[in-house]
């Protein structure tokens, strides 16, 4: 099983049994015997006298005689990446081993054309070395062609093209947010370095949103538009949604003379793929309207003890969410319910170019004034942006309040992760008939909940609708 | 004293050691300081020829419980007449345990003196409470790994952990084996005396208060984190091993100074339980010290597949904990021109840069010796040299306390070698055969020379060096694991079948290395032990598979066939 049985080398084995093997174009017959033959001959020929580009192709190594067919372990360097004499540029698989195979010359891995994880027959070309950065484009128009035309790789060539064509896209924002971020340095974690060259995403153009300022995983796979993925092991998938986006781009009609693109924001484009994701949850809304003449009168006693509006409807829905778990549970994989240990409160905020969602967390057990307090340091670190992760990801239950604005009813999205939203109105003076028939103006606001009927279904939303307004009515608990 | 958590490699030395201390055949040999990934490391100074002759090491039979129980009724020896006791062991780790375990088989009335917690470093701080956090990582990464899980058709929700009782797991089993070795000295009435211990004079010990005279000493007084300077330790967010085998947080990002066997060890922990790990280490390679082959594989696994990026070839020479609502900063230089090179911050850092020896107070100075930037200077039979080069007589220092080989069972084995001495029988601890291994997952196990430093010896001595190399991805046990991942490789010489170093990557590789460093131990060859017979399927065919795949010209030896006949 020793590594030094494979055919290539073989006086060489015992004594320098090195796992290390190398391409050799048929520039060094010594080495041509060795199945890495890395140039195409007609073009080195050509060369001679043109002085023209070489681009060598790396050949799938046959490791042992046995071996018909090797596995792509991994790839050590990157696309691009510049490579010296020696270096191991890929591990290949074989039926016994892993083995590095290293480039007998100086040049940039120009493209792969066979991905991690793909198998390739003995012989076939699975990357593509060009000698100077500026044959690196030709390489990988090469690199597509040669894809193109086989079936069996037909998996492998989508990544090359797919994720170039973002790359770009990705790397305009950049003196954007560089300027924004004002002069301090670029603070990664290794995991979103790793990303970020996965994806080729330019680490300098991601915008930080985890503790101080530092860039996280999750803002790299923002900024490449992908779903984070919690498992970390696993390789991420080919990202579907880049092929998606470059369909819609390029079907788009031209833009009109002097319009500009504007490329999102971190959190713009946070924004947009929950969108996105949220059309995969099956929806709908219930509305209800709720007297709020004694949560007027009793907003207007604790307002200078600092209370406001937000932490009051917030109190009240954890109250009412208490009785209702099910309008607290999230459903994570379509197949069960999550009941949330905790009831935290998202509230949809506008800030700057964007939308966020500080949490109140415990809304049900902390008092309306602690609340009040939490939720101005909350909105305080909103603007500057200082939300720590757990301070804006960790709501089990949304509330959106344009009411402020004079708005009387919306809809709300649900957002993933979530079972339901609640979008409330202004309380306006509205004429209501009692069950007598006596007609009173009396102070109304509609709400209007949007819930994933997956988990919640309607008789559900009517009764935690009706506990929400009860408390809302009879506020006193409120202050308890 | 501890055997996985300790520094990289004291064997990288051992050619050089034997070149410029023995062969000069300077008497006594100052042991030498070597710095190497900001550790000390002692050089070992044993000579080759006795190596031959003596590295016969016939290990008695190992002490258990009944065999202590039957020994106790005989009694802790009578002391000899003019001494308190005949043996009196200064420090009862794991090398101190060993030691006293061996004294009283041999009957000698034997003393521990302790100043802390019965174990040591090993059982308290090191190795044992870091096999329950690793055993706990093993499995969280299996669980994590949905690739994994679903080749075997097992489906797994989401794995999550408890911080307090992962923890807990640590302590509680650090206290069982804590136990465990207290008990078993009680059992054999070994006096534990309680109190720090200091050498007053020739043959007289003082703890605490009192005074005791033991006709012979041993110092095994093991080890401390060492912090280099500029590095300010809170235990918080900045932390050694010590801190962090408590467990008390587990931080987003965390920086880890140092990559050899605590540092790997702990990077293993961390990536598992969700942190993302910064490695600075001051050499230009990770996990120096390692067979470079091994260590390219091991990176390739351990390293690039996980949440982890390195600075190599700088030193951290500033750390600063996490206050003021800032996190925590490490100002980088450049190893060799000292320049500034960069500013990590981070949430913790946990220097894993190696040990320093805990000989302070032991009043050395009594006695005229003089410690080597804090190890006691000792020969190769760990007898202790004085300030003029000359032995101590009936003084003795194993362990970390000496350097030579700072891992738990090397202590242990060289208190064992002691107790031989003061019984009557020669003994030198070949310390090539001693195994070491790093817990990650997959393990790291070696023993013996790495290929650089076999080949550096074959040039020098004349001699040919071949390898031999098995992968797991060719044993079927491995593969029924869905474990495939891992390079096992023999360094041996092919005119006469002994084995130089065998390094091991893969499953249970701490496990495997032993065939191998007895073989070494016994002086036993490959063309012997080939003809061995594993049970199949297991992972010890892959040890097996090296030894088969060896080329060696002599011809398998009489001895070997008639032993395989008692057998």
């Amino acid at each position: 099983m020793a590594v030094s049985s494979s055919s290539f080398l073989s006086t060489a084995s015992l004594t320098n049994s090195k796992s290390n093997i190398s391409f050799a174009s048929s520039v060094s017959p010594s080495l041509r015997s060795v199945v890495f033959r890395s140039t195409t001959p007609a073009t080195s020929h050509r060369r001679s006298m043109t002085v023209r580009s070489k681009i060598r192709e790396i050949f799938m190594p046959a490791l042992s005689s046995t071996m018909t067919e090797g596995k792509i372990v991994s790839w050590i360097k990157t696309e691009g990446e510049k490579l010296a004499k020696g270096e191991s540029v890929v591990v290949v698989e074989s039926d016994k081993a892993d083995m590095d195979v290293e480039t007998f010359y100086d040049g940039y891995l120009a493209a792969i054309v066979v991905g991690e994880g793909e198998t390739a027959p003995v012989g076939a070309a699975i990357g593509l070395l060009a000698e100077t950065e500026a044959e690196i484009e030709e390489a990988k128009s090469k690199a597509a062609s040669k894809s193109s035309s086989s079936v069996a790789e037909a998996v492998v060539p989508s990544p090359p093209p797919v994720t170039s064509s973002p790359a770009p896209a990705i790397a305009q924002p950049a003196p954007v947010t560089a300027v924004s971020d004002g002069p301090r340095k670029t603070v990664a974690t290794p995991y979103a370095k790793k990303l970020a060259k996965q994806h080729k995403v330019d680490i300098e153009s991601v915008a930080g949103t985890g503790p101080f300022g530092r860039i996280t995983a999750s803002d790299v796979e923002t900024a490449a538009g992908i779903a984070p993925s919690k498992s970390s092991i696993a390789p991420p998938p080919p990202p579907p949604p880049p092929v998606t986006a470059k369909a819609t781009t390029t079907n788009l009609p031209p833009l009109l003379p002097d319009s500009s693109i504007v490329p999102f924001t971190a959190m713009q484009s946070a924004v947009s793929k929950n969108m996105i994701e949220s059309l995969s949850v099956p929806t709908f809304r219930v509305g209800y309207p709720v007297n709020t003449d004694a949560l007027d009168a009793l907003y207007e006693k604790v307002k200078p003890k600092g209370v406001t509006m937000t932490a009051l409807l917030a109190k009240a829905a954890g109250m009412a969410l208490a009785q209702h778990p099910v309008v607290n549970a999230s459903c994570k994989d379509g197949k069960s319910f999550s009941y949330n240990s905790s009831i935290n409160i998202a509230v949809a905020v506008a800030i700057n170019g964007g939308l966020i969602t500080p949490v109140l967390q415990d809304a049900d057990k902390l008092d309306l004034y602690l609340l009040s307090q939490k939720w101005k340091e909350l909105v305080g670190k909103a603007r500057s942006k200082q939300l720590q992760p757990h301070e804006y990801n960790s709501g089990t239950f949304t509330l959106s309040n344009l009411g402020m604005f004079g708005v009387d009813r919306f809809d709300a999205i649900l957002p993933p992760g979530q079972g339901a939203i609640m979008a409330v109105g202004a309380s306006k003076p509205t004429v209501v008939a009692d069950k007598d028939g006596f007609f009173s103006v009396k102070n109304t606001m509609l709400v209007n909940v949007t819930a994933d009927h997956r988990i919640v279904y309607g008789a559900d939303l009517a009764a935690f609708l009706q506990t929400f307004a009860k408390i809302i009515e009879n506020p006193d608990s409120l202050t308890l | 004293m501890q055997s996985a958590l300790s520094l990289s490699f004291s064997q990288a030395s051992l050619p050089l050691a034997n070149r410029t201390l023995c062969s000069s055949n300077a008497a006594p040999s100052t042991p030498r300081n070597l710095r190497f990934c900001g550790l000390r490391r002692e050089a070992f100074c044993f000579s080759p020829s006795k190596q031959l002759t003596s590295c016969r090491f016939h290990i008695q039979s190992r002490r258990i419980e009944v065999s202590a129980a039957a020994s106790s009724s005989a009694g802790n020896g009578a002391p000899s007449k003019s001494f308190d006791y005949d043996l009196i062991i200064i420090g009862a780790g794991v090398g101190g345990h060993g030691a006293a375990l061996h004294a009283v088989e041999k009957g000698l009335k034997t003393a521990i003196i302790e100043g802390d917690v019965v174990g040591g470093t090993c059982v308290n701080r090191g190795c044992v409470p870091s096999k329950a956090l690793l055993a706990v990582s093993g499995r969280m990464r299996e669980l994590q790994n949905e690739h994994h899980m679903k080749a075997f058709g097992l489906q797994v929700s989401a794995a999550g952990y408890d911080r307090q009782g992962v923890a807990d797991h640590a302590s509680n089993l650090a206290t069982k084996i804590r136990n465990n070795l207290t008990n078993s000295m009680k059992a054999l009435g070994v006096d534990i005396l309680t109190g720090f211990g200091a050498v007053l004079g020739p043959q007289k010990v003082k703890y605490g208060d009192n005074i005791i005279t033991g006709k012979d000493i041993i110092i095994a007084t093991g080890s401390v984190p060492f912090v280099p300077k500029g590095i300010e330790v809170d235990g918080k967010t900045v932390i050694t091993s010590d801190h962090a085998l408590k467990l008390e947080s587990v931080p987003d990002w965390i920086a880890i100074v140092g990559s050899g066997y605590i540092g790997l060890e702990f990077s293993d922990v961390y990536t598992a339980l969700g942190s993302e790990v910064t490695f600075i280490e001051a050499l230009d390679q990770l996990m120096p010290g390692f067979d470079p082959e091994i260590s390219k594989l091991a990176q390739r696994v351990l390293i690039n597949t996980r949440k982890i990026d390195y600075h190599t070839g700088v030193f951290a020479s500033k750390i600063t904990p996490a206050k003021d609502g800032k996190p925590v900063l490490i100002e980088l230089i450049d190893a060799k021109t000292k320049e500034p090179k960069d500013t990590l911050e981070v949430d913790a850092a946990l220097i894993a840069t190696g040990r320093a020896p805990f000989t302070n107070g032991l009043g050395l100075e009594n006695i005229n010796v003089t410690t080597q930037r804090g190890f006691i200077p000792v020969d190769e039979r760990m007898r202790v040299i004085d300030g003029n080069g000359k032995l101590v007589p009936h003084l003795y220092c194993i362990g970390d306390a000496n350097g030579k080989l700072m891992l738990a069972h090397a202590a242990s084995a060289q208190g064992i070698s002691v107790v031989e001495q003061v019984t009557g029988r020669d003994h030198v601890l070949n310390h090539l055969s001693i195994p070491a291994a790093c817990f990650t997952h997959p393990e790291i196990s070696m023993v013996g020379l790495t290929e650089p430093q076999a080949r550096e010896k074959a040039e020098k001595e004349g001699f040919k060096v071949s390898i031999a190399k098995t992968s797991f991805k060719a044993n079927t046990k491995a593969l029924a694991e869905n474990e495939g991942e891992g390079l096992a490789k023999m360094i041996y010489r092919p005119d006469n079948g002994e084995i130089l170093g065998v390094h091991i990557f893969g499953l249970h590789a701490a496990d495997l290395i032993h065939e191998a460093s007895n073989a070494i131990a016994l002086g036993t060859r490959i063309q012997d032990i080939k003809l061995a017979v594993h049970a199949h399927p297991t992972l010890s065919e892959v040890v097996d598979e090296l030894f088969k795949a060896a080329k060696v010209d002599s011809p398998a030896s009489v001895t070997a066939q008639s032993v395989k006949v008692t057998v």
